[in-house]
């Protein structure tokens, strides 16, 4: 729309990336505000009155309000997974791209179905398989269930990054004799580092800031509760301390935050290349 | 060529079908059959005794009206606006940016913008001076301030509003790849055939943005059904809010019916199954 007048176009992307931002503006700003000072007045005030900010929110949730140990929880949680999820998928996806798999055509279909697959469909089950196991509210059963969840999207996406590769190279080095072992890791993983690294960046955020699973296999407890069922406690229990509540929802964003700035190259890449996960 | 040996390459995928076996394939199946079988003590065999309660329930019904409301609002805001979105910053030098700041919210969890949403939605009787930044502004503009959580009549829009804030920034940069793929000469093209800007975007771009638009539609209508954490952090399906997601944790934790939880999940199932058809038969057509 090269001719129209440039103005009002300024002014409705400036808006609406105004608005965008002011939900997690109004949060950062309110976990920073006393207590007395958060409940009774707006966080949009705080530059007009003299100015009253504090630390002591984070303090409180860090240590009394335990999100210092659902920080390391939630790490605990999301690194295995995500190295399991990468390393299970990159070798089955490599067979489903380069090895004779018979009937590998099909039954990859049958993975691209179950990426949509909703989780409740198994909560009962593995919930019994896990309390029959006396897996319940252990990291090893998160860690088992979130890679199983994590496999049909990270296979799907590594299948076509890898069956994109050149064919040309792969197939000189299998005519020289190479074992598929060498190829996988001489020539495939090499290849694909940036394609691992955007499926690991989604994978580890998906985990990290999922609530369900961690709350169905691993409970509230606050020796094993990541940060999201933490902070879905604290809802439940200070609904209106918005100090605490403020202050927690911030320290659960500050990776994502931190990853996100960061890494946007590869974040972007993974969402267009899996459009597909619900 | 390849080494043809079938059985090595079957030892590559091993782990990944365990797993898909153990914790997806026979899980789904199980609670289909579970579904069938009445919940509490030892299960009886109930046949659609379950769905029958589903279906007729009034309670229940909300979760499906609900889901429903997801569906055509959040899926349609999320998918105009991303479009308007896209069009408007490809033509800024600080496209980037914008992009970056509708998107930052895909980043968190959806319990952190649980929080952030109840924050904004901060309701204190007329008398008190309002915290939350849209009574604030409902104040302000002359209105009475809104308990926009608890009143029935709004709270369905105020929890998928959050939704929508969420995952537009997904629909923004899925549409805005779409919107580079296009060649630049076909929109040169149309301009010397004196098409103007309007009846280029009608006439040309969105129908050539229509199969990613299909990609995104199809992908948040999947959310759409699955919505939970938005939910349970929000309201835990209170006040009318309920969704299917949450009523299958309710069904499960909180009443402890094992067979009404299963078929809450069939359901749920039943409904995204088409959508799994259509990016299976995409899939198919790509290769």
């Amino acid at each position: 729309m090269r001719h129209v007048s440039r103005g009002p176009l300024h002014v409705a992307i400036i808006v609406i990336c105004l608005l965008w931002m002011l939900p997690s503006v109004g949060l950062f700003v309110s976990s920073l505000r006393p207590r007395d000072v958060i409940a009774t007045t707006g966080w949009w005030t705080s530059f007009t009155t003299p100015f009253e900010f504090t630390l002591t929110n984070y303090e409180q949730v860090v240590s009394a309000q335990g999100m210092g140990q659902s920080f390391i929880n939630s790490l605990i949680i999301s690194v295995p997974v995500t190295v399991f999820v990468v390393i299970v998928a990159a070798f089955a996806a490599y067979a489903f791209s380069w090895m004779d798999l018979p009937g590998g055509d099909t039954i990859f279909l049958i993975v691209v179905g179950l990426i949509v697959v909703p989780i409740q469909l198994t909560l009962i089950p593995v919930l019994q398989m896990f309390a029959s196991s006396g897996l319940t509210g252990t990291f090893p059963a998160v860690w088992l269930a979130h890679t199983a969840y994590g496999l049909p999207f990270a296979v799907f996406l590594l299948r076509n990054f890898f069956i994109a590769l050149p064919k040309d190279l792969l197939e000189s080095a299998f005519l020289e004799g190479a074992s598929h072992r060498r190829v996988f890791f001489r020539i495939v993983m090499p290849l694909s580092v940036p394609s691992l690294a955007a499926l690991g960046i989604f994978q580890f955020l998906w985990v990290w800031n999922d609530l369900l699973v961690a709350l169905v296999y691993l409970g509230g407890s606050r020796s094993v509760a990541p940060m999201t069922v933490t902070v879905s406690n604290l809802v439940s229990s200070f609904g209106s301390e918005w100090h605490l509540l403020t202050a927690a929802a911030f320290v659960s964003m500050l990776l994502p935050l931190a990853i996100f700035f960061a890494l946007q190259r590869y974040f972007v890449e993974g969402i267009l290349a899996g459009a597909v996960k619900g | 060529m390849r080494p043809r040996l079938a059985t090595i390459a079957w030892l590559w995928v091993l782990p990944a079908f365990v797993l898909l076996g153990v914790f997806l394939v026979y899980p789904v199946v199980n609670t289909v059959y579970l579904s069938f079988f009445s919940g509490r003590g030892a299960p009886v065999f109930v046949g659609l005794d379950n769905y029958r309660y589903l279906f007729t329930h009034p309670e229940t019904l909300v979760v499906f009206r609900n889901n429903l409301l997801w569906l055509v609002l959040f899926t349609g805001a999320s998918v105009g606006l991303g479009l308007i979105l896209a069009v408007l910053s490809n033509q800024v030098r600080y496209e980037a940016v914008a992009k970056a700041i509708i998107f930052v919210p895909m980043a968190v969890s959806f319990t952190a913008a649980a929080v952030i949403w109840r924050f904004m939605y901060i309701y204190r009787p007329g008398q008190f001076e309002q915290t939350g930044v849209l009574n604030a502004a409902m104040v302000a503009l002359g209105f009475d301030p809104v308990p926009w959580i608890t009143n029935t009549a709004v709270n369905n829009y105020a929890l998928i509003a959050a939704g929508i804030w969420m995952w537009t920034g997904f629909a923004l940069v899925v549409i805005s790849a779409g919107l580079k793929g296009i060649p630049a000469e076909v929109l040169e093209a149309a301009r010397v055939d004196g098409a103007n800007e309007v009846q280029i975007f009608w006439r040309v771009i969105l129908p050539m943005l229509r199969s990613v638009m299909l990609v995104v539609a199809v992908t948040l209508t999947i959310n759409s059904l699955k919505v939970f954490d938005l939910v349970y952090v929000m309201t835990f399906g209170n006040y009318q809010t309920d969704v299917l997601a949450n009523r299958m944790f309710k069904e499960m934790f909180t009443f402890g019916n094992f067979g009404r939880a299963s078929a809450v999940a069939v359901v749920l199932l039943l409904a995204i199954i088409p959508l799994m058809a259509l990016n299976i038969r995409r899939f198919r057509r790509e290769q």
